[in-house]
């Protein structure tokens, strides 16, 4: 890191015991609420930052956000710090019907508290001042900032697909063997994004898959409920030790029945989840390999330009002519902007480097915690289904030497 | 332990819910290059319950002893199925319909095959079947007699006609060996001819239409005139088919005037307690309807379950593969490692789940198997009913020959020497009347028999049942919780496993 200046700053919500001579900022996004009417309605968040920083307002912070802020935030860092793989965001929703449902808006706050999170313990992203505005400000100037922001900074979705789509064909044309002239093509380069791109599909199938294992224990958990009531039913007509046994069974399995949707609340937020947090992030790094390319052709356009120029100057030079003076000036310009362009791209360059470290250094550990979190459930419901079908064994016993 | 050496023999009982699993074991080979193949105490799978068997349920009269050389041992096996041609009857023309034969095998101690260790095999149809299990309806009436496998054809589009043999053949198999249980059938003489002679079966089909159509039509007019005295023998027979048109429309009359009439029939169902029975066996089949629609959505969500967790576990297999050749990091190594242990710990599961429900299939389907009984039940209580509308039927008769026979005596006595045409008239009356008086009591005995083998039908549904149910919950609930427990292992070993991302305090 070349920063002069390095300050250590702990910015997760989750150490709160850090000692308070050490800088920390710490924020947590907590208790949504559906404002507004119909069409209009949409869901405000609390923002609370506590931080004992110098750069801030004080030492504890509490506003009101909604999603646009989130995405407006999200759009400033993508526009300042090109070449930082930028914490992703959750989707926006696509049915209507889910947007107010308790389970959508516990996911959604739940991936905006490791948005923020993530960014206010990023070493670069943390020092940001839109991240300063994002957390203290009214909710009257957030309003304007974010009506400012379409049109100047917002890139258009369909650019951005170009990108991506330019990108990718890239790849496939290394792998075809056909060498477009305008792009990067080291060989490492290369590798990471075949890397890129191929996890992205692998990941969306595990998420594909975890999504379908939460879906499988509501199943089951409704199967069960049915079968207890049916059992129960049977039970009572039957009367006598084995209607007993049958009402027993029919409560234990409308007891495991909820244990079961249970789980499955849980596995959706601690494992499928985090899985589809893993697929945003690689998809936010596709959004900086985009840039990168451009940053690569501009620079490389700009070089050619400059060339161009240099040949032009050259020319005039000797022939002596009176437009030499204009042309230098230009070519000046040019020079600097060419330089600048290289710059930028050299720092693109350099930061993905790091990034990818940190990446794949932080992946590791969020879906270690998932795993863990996975197992531990599985494990506790595994358990309850033992215990219950074993608490009735002694009653069956009696039932049937009866 | 019920389970014996023979029933592992070539032709064990298939499941046809197991056989529709999809097996895993071709994606094996993927598996096993990443993971470490199973130990070998895994690899043994063991049902928990302790009543194992495959099944099958023997006699519950030999289940204390080992039923293999108790003298009452018989079992079947079915196998072997071949395709033959029906000869067209014109024999210019080639080919004809085209059945198919099954195999049977039996093996048994009953002194009436030919005492122990009697082994034989016979060839029969489908066809074969529904005489036999029409026979056996008509000769044990009141009994609840097992019902036998649907008829049934072959959609194309739902199945393809070897998978329908395979069906067919463990259908047979397991009708065969519930008649072999029933205390009383399993003596029957149309179940020995069946299982033992060779070649053509020699059991009349019970309903000929054609002949029977044509016995009723000529006896007919005379029946319509009322004049030809019925068969004794014959009167009681349960009305059927073309047989016995006008005793069928008589006792359509009967019934009717039974439900609507002003006077109540001679003879009446008066068993107070048979009807509370017969109204608890119709609420208890509704319940037992609804549980095993349950229990196969159950079994639907189990497999379900299992399956995608064998999917989550192979894509987990695949991303370990990826990462592996891709590493450039070392926090992706440790990424793969852990990733390794997720695979492994989601395929277990999955393997643990099929095994689960293959068990909670073969206990379940008490379930389903008494829902035969039901029907068979359903059969013998209309045995009953119909016995008893033949008597009222009978007793109408003679009651209106009576009437007959009284109006013309006291018409003739009017008449000074007697009326010969009357005379003679009030005689072929009044042979009738013992004739149909005959009939009655023959018909009023069966009425009785029936009573009585539904009552000990009754007696014995309530014993099997209770001890078949207590089975079934026993067995299903060990298997829950046994495999639950090996479950809960395998997560508990991966919690271990990934113990050092826990967060602190939690």
């Amino acid at each position: 890191m070349e920063q002069q200046q390095q300050r250590s700053v702990s910015g997760s919500s989750l150490s709160p015991r850090s000692p308070s001579s050490q800088l920390h900022l710490s924020v947590s996004v907590t208790d949504p609420v559906k404002l507004g009417n119909g069409v209009q309605a949409y869901i405000s968040y609390r923002v609370i930052t506590k931080t004992n920083l110098p750069e801030y307002q004080g030492p504890e912070k509490i506003v009101i956000r909604r999603y646009s802020d989130f995405v407006w935030l999200r759009d400033r860092l993508f526009e300042k710090y090109k070449g930082i793989f930028i914490p992703p965001l959750p989707e926006k929703s696509a049915v209507e019907k889910f947007r107010f449902s308790a389970e959508f808006i516990e996911m959604r706050r739940q991936a905006l508290d490791i948005f923020v999170n993530r960014i206010a313990s990023h070493h670069e992203l943390q020092q940001s001042e839109d991240l300063r505005t994002f957390l203290q400000a009214d909710e009257e100037m957030m309003e304007r900032l974010r009506s400012q922001e379409t049109g100047i900074f917002k890139k258009k979705p369909a650019d951005l697909m170009q990108i991506f789509k330019d990108v990718q064909s890239k790849v496939s044309d290394v792998v075809l063997g056909k060498e477009k002239p305008v792009e990067e093509s080291s060989p490492e380069y290369e590798k990471l994004k075949n890397y890129v791109f191929e996890l992205e599909n692998h990941l969306s199938e595990a998420q594909k898959h975890a999504y379908r294992l939460v879906k499988r224990h509501r199943e089951l958990g409704q199967s069960l409920s049915d079968f207890g009531k049916a059992a129960k039913l049977l039970g009572a007509c039957e009367g006598n030790g084995l209607g007993k046994a049958f009402s027993e069974l029919g409560a234990k399995s409308e007891s495991l029945s909820v244990k079961l949707q249970k789980e499955a609340h849980q596995l959706l937020m601690s494992f499928e989840e985090p899985l589809k947090d893993y697929v945003r992030a690689v998809q936010s790094i596709k959004a900086t390999i985009a840039e990168r390319a451009n940053a690569f052709k501009q620079q490389c356009e700009l070089a050619e330009t400059m060339k161009l120029k240099e040949i032009n100057l050259d020319k005039l030079m000797l022939t002596r002519s009176d437009k030499v003076g204009e042309a230098e000036l230009e070519y000046k310009e040019l020079k600097a902007e060419s330089e600048e362009a290289t710059r930028r791209f050299e720092t693109i360059v350099r930061l993905m480097n790091e990034e990818i470290v940190r990446f794949q250094e932080q992946k590791t550990l969020d879906m270690g915690i998932a795993f863990h979190e996975f197992a531990k459930g599985q494990a506790r419901l595994a358990n309850s289904i033992a215990d219950a079908w074993r608490s009735l064994l002694p009653k069956l016993e009696a039932c049937s030497s009866s | 332990m019920e389970s014996l050496a023979l029933d592992d023999s070539s032709s064990g009982p298939s499941l046809t819910s197991a056989s529709s699993f999809t097996d895993r074991q071709s994606s094996g080979s993927q598996f096993n290059s990443i993971l470490e193949p199973p130990s070998y105490a895994e690899a043994v799978f063991t049902s928990f319950d302790t009543s194992s068997s495959n099944g099958h349920r023997s006699p519950k009269l030999s289940s204390i002893l080992d039923p293999c050389s108790h003298s009452d041992f018989l079992k079947m096996w079915v196998s072997d199925p071949q395709k033959e041609q029906e000869l067209a009857p014109n024999s210019l023309v080639p080919g004809g319909t085209a059945y198919y034969t099954y195999l049977i095998t039996t093996r048994t101690n009953m002194p009436e095959y030919g005492g122990p260790g009697s082994e034989f095999s016979v060839r029969r149809r489908f066809k074969d079947v529904v005489t036999l299990s029409d026979r056996l309806s008509e000769s044990y009436r009141g009994f609840f007699v097992p019902v036998r496998p649907d008829k049934g054809t072959v959609d194309s589009q739902v199945m393809q006609m070897g998978q329908f043999v395979e069906q067919r053949k463990s259908a047979l198999e397991k009708y065969l060996n519930k008649l072999a249980s029933h205390p009383v059938i399993r003596k029957s003489e149309e179940l020995r001819v069946f299982l033992v002679v060779k070649g053509k079966l020699p059991l009349a089909k019970s309903v000929d239409v054609a002949s029977r159509m044509l016995d009723g039509a000529v006896r007919l007019p005379k029946q319509l005139m009322g004049e030809v005295s019925t068969d004794a023998r014959e009167a009681w027979q349960p009305a059927r088919g073309g047989r016995d048109l006008l005793r069928m429309l008589k006792e359509l009359k009967q019934s009717v005037a039974n439900d609507w009439g002003r006077v109540k029939p001679l003879l009446v169902e008066e068993d107070k307690e048979f009807l509370e029975r017969k109204d608890w066996v119709v609420e208890f089949e509704h319940h037992l309807s609804s549980i095993s629609q349950q229990a196969e959505t159950l079994v639907k969500a189990q497999q379900d379950m299992g399956e995608t967790i064998g999917e989550l576990g192979l894509t987990f297999v695949k991303l370990t593969k990826f990462e592996t050749e891709e590493a450039m990091f070392d926090s992706q190594r440790v990424r793969v490692a852990d990733m390794k242990n997720v695979a492994t710990a989601a395929v277990k599961a999955s393997r643990l789940y099929r095994e689960l429900n293959g068990q909670t299939v073969k206990h379940l389907d008490t379930l389903h198997e008494y829902l035969g009984v039901m029907l068979a039940a359903n059969c013998a209580f209309s045995d009953r009913s119909s016995a008893l509308l033949t008597v009222q039927t009978l007793l109408s008769d003679l009651a209106s020959l009576q009437s007959r026979i009284e109006k013309l005596e006291a018409a003739s006595s009017k008449i000074f020497g007697g009326d010969r045409s009357r005379m003679r008239k009030i005689e072929e009356l009044k042979e009738a009347a013992r004739v149909t008086e005959d009939a009655k009591s023959c018909a009023v005995r069966e009425y009785e028999r029936i009573k009585e083998n539904n009552r000990d039908e009754l007696e014995r549904f309530d014993r099997e049942r209770h001890n078949d149910f207590t089975d079934m919950l026993k067995g299903f609930v060990l298997n829950q919780a046994g495999y639950a427990e090996k479950m809960a292992a395998v997560w508990e070993n991966l919690a271990e496993e990934t113990n050092r991302y826990a967060r602190n305090g939690s």
